[in-house]
């Protein structure tokens, strides 16, 4: 029998019982459904993520001062003070996997602009670093290499810093004072918001040349960081070796003696992010996949009852010419149209589900098409392992015996 | 324990006479045991015969007499113990299931008593049934089963589902079905036992006249005014065949319908 009509008698033959057949398969609808939903959730929440690391610049590392131990004392970033501009310019030029290397140095200050004031992070590099950080300007715009020659009285500030001292003021232009320097705000970077790696607002950040801040503010001429940005996602792990080797060298440590720095990769970040949520998703996804596996038993039982009620009707079938692969396909192919619409109803459930979740709980849900086809695949194989024993029952019966049941 | 029915009594052109002496089944030695456990019943204990294009044989026999297993062997629904089954030449006995399947769908035409059509399912679309088993196209087998309904007269009930037809329609659905494979023998199994007198007499009718056109019917029955209308009568007992005879005038349906007081409808 060909494939057409064989799918016709099974639509008819759901379509007979269809209260039954859709309560069979609700079991498919709510599992591919919750599938969906939970999967949805999970990729989301990894994008989310992902997204957030990205924003913190494009394939960075980021070099710090190292993290002094003395005698069981642990003297944190910044502590060494080994790190210094000539090892910025070393990296860009010897390590082939960056692409740009900022130096920077932080200090806290109080910042004024006539009545208001705010405490905030004040940071020293160089232009490169709008860039490694793909940082660009609301307004204005950053300061030039020749800024950081002349280490100019000049200023960019984060939105948190506009908001607190210039309000609805248009800041660029503008003088402020940082400590009893006056600074010209030249620029205002766009919104970052919370950084998912250090915890703080990006925002609340004054960036000036480097110069300027070592010289007339700190008096540190080492550095307390360096971001480097790799040419590539994949070349950050090589740029990470490079750059600890060429340090290493460049701070003559020996064999057995520890780094006096740290580098650390936003895509081992990344990873380690993607791992946890991965593992959040699969937890969510087979919790919902018990429900499928009940769906799936629900078809199979069905299945059963309705090869009994119809034991005549396969005889019938039977006798006037059926084989046995007839009948057994007959069967099969019923049970995995019913998975199949139900598969169908729960992505649209799932989706519908998903877009639910995100609009009230504001979370963000990614519905990929590959969980979708995935939902549609698994839905078959459902089909086919559950109907595959009601059907190879209906295939061995005695076509004798069949006709005679009542 | 066989018997050879000559052909004189099936008067028709002489033409058709040489294609009646064709044999279309022929068993020999036929045995059937169905092992128990530890019993062993022996339903055919050795049944020999011929039966050639054009009979009309009735088979009769008490219950467990052997008829029925026998049609099942005759149907290639089932397989004997021993002996050997020649359809067409063809030796079924030794045949696989796949095969028989396909013996049974174009060879093969039958009718139950229990009409056994398919609920919520048309007229056109029951006869239509063993067409979707062979390889026969979609406008080829709508075709056949549109003719093979006008031949049981019923041409005008094609879209009717069996719940809006008598019983008398519903099997003329049935022999209908058989058809439409153009099958070399038609096995009917109690046709008319669910059905009223004038019924059964009118599906006879509908046998007798396929019968006239050549086709081959094997009809089993224990009722004998039904067995009448047959040309040839075999009847069954303990497995074997204890008497095979030609029934020298098969009454005519039609003639009989006429004597008949008319069911209103």
């Amino acid at each position: 029998m060909d494939l057409l009509s064989t799918l016709r008698i099974a639509l008819r033959a759901l379509a007979r019982n269809k209260m039954r057949s859709t309560l069979t398969m609700l079991g498919i609808i709510i599992g591919v459904g919750a599938v969906i939903a939970m999967v949805g959730i999970g990729q989301g929440a990894d994008q989310t993520v992902q997204r957030q690391i990205a924003n913190l610049g494009s394939n960075m590392l980021f070099v710090s001062s190292g993290s002094m131990n003395r005698g069981g004392l642990n003297l944190g970033w910044g502590a060494t003070k080994t790190l210094v501009r000539a090892d910025v310019a070393a990296i860009v030029r010897e390590c082939h996997a960056v692409a740009a290397a900022a130096p920077g140095t932080q200090t806290s200050a109080q910042v004024v602009y006539e009545n208001d004031n705010w405490g905030t992070r004040i940071t020293g590099t160089t232009p490169e670093y709008f860039e490694i950080r793909t940082w660009p300007f609301q307004s204005g715009a950053g300061f030039t290499e020749d800024d950081v020659t002349n280490a100019a009285n000049v200023a960019a500030i984060g939105e948190t810093v506009r908001k607190n001292l210039f309000s609805t003021t248009e800041a660029v232009g503008k003088t402020i004072r940082i400590g009893n320097l006056p600074f010209k705000v030249v620029g205002v970077l766009v919104a970052k918001g919370q950084s998912p790696a250090m915890n703080e607002d990006q925002d609340d950040t004054i960036i000036v040349p480097l110069t300027t801040l070592q010289k007339k503010i700190t008096g540190q001429p080492w550095l307390r960081f360096i971001m480097v940005s790799a040419k590539s996602r994949s070349g950050s792990y090589a740029a990470q070796q490079q750059i600890q080797a060429l340090l290493r060298d460049r701070h003559r440590i020996r064999q057995e003696q520890p780094d006096d720095f740290t580098v650390r990769n936003l895509a081992d970040l990344a990873d380690l992010a993607s791992e946890a949520s991965k593992v959040m998703t699969g937890l969510l996804a087979s919790i919902a996949g018990v429900s499928l596996l009940v769906g799936g038993i629900g078809i199979m039982n069905i299945m059963l009852v309705s090869v009994t009620e119809r034991t005549r009707e396969i005889g019938v079938r039977m006798a006037i010419g059926a084989t046995e692969g007839d009948v057994q396909r007959q069967f099969l192919i019923e049970a995995v149209v019913m998975s199949l619409i139900g598969g169908a109803l729960g992505i649209a459930v799932g989706v519908g589900a998903s877009l639910l979740i995100a609009s009230t709980a504001g979370w963000p849900i990614l519905v990929s098409a590959s969980a979708i086809a995935g939902a549609a695949v698994v839905a078959m194989a459902i089909g086919i392992f559950f109907g595959y024993y009601p059907a190879q029952k209906a295939a061995r019966l005695d076509p004798i015996e069949a006709l005679r049941y009542e | 324990m066989s018997a050879q029915p000559t052909n004189s009594l099936q008067a028709a052109e002489p033409a058709e006479e040489v294609k009646r002496e064709e044999v279309v089944i022929q068993v020999q030695e036929l045995h059937k045991t169905y092992d128990l456990g530890e019993t062993q019943v022996h339903a055919l204990r050795g049944v020999t015969l011929e039966i050639r294009r054009g009979e009309f044989v009735a088979i009769m026999g008490a219950s467990g007499s052997g008829k029925s297993t026998f049609m099942n062997i005759l149907g290639c629904l089932d397989k004997p113990s021993s002996g050997r089954y020649l359809l067409e030449g063809t030796d079924v006995s030794s045949l696989e299931k796949k095969q028989l399947a396909g013996i049974r769908n174009r060879k093969i035409g039958f009718v139950f008593q229990g009409f056994n059509l398919l609920a919520r399912t048309t007229a056109l679309e029951n006869t239509e049934l063993p067409t979707l088993y062979s390889r026969v196209d979609k406008i080829e087998r709508r075709r056949r089963a549109v003719e093979a309904l006008k031949m049981v007269g019923l041409g005008d009930r094609t879209g009717h589902f069996p719940s809006q037809l008598s019983g008398g329609q519903q099997q003329r659905v049935a022999i209908a079905r058989a058809l439409v494979n153009r099958p070399s023998i038609l096995l009917a199994d109690e046709p008319t036992g669910n059905l009223d007198s004038r019924t059964s007499v009118e599906v006879m009718e509908i046998f007798q006249s396929l019968n006239d056109k050549g086709l081959t019917i094997i009809l089993v029955t224990h009722e004998h005014d039904i067995s009448q209308f047959a040309k040839r009568s075999i009847v069954f007992r303990d497995g074997k065949i204890k008497r095979d005879e030609i029934i020298p005038n098969p009454a005519r349906a039609a003639e009989v319908l006429k004597t008949m007081p008319s069911v209103e409808e």
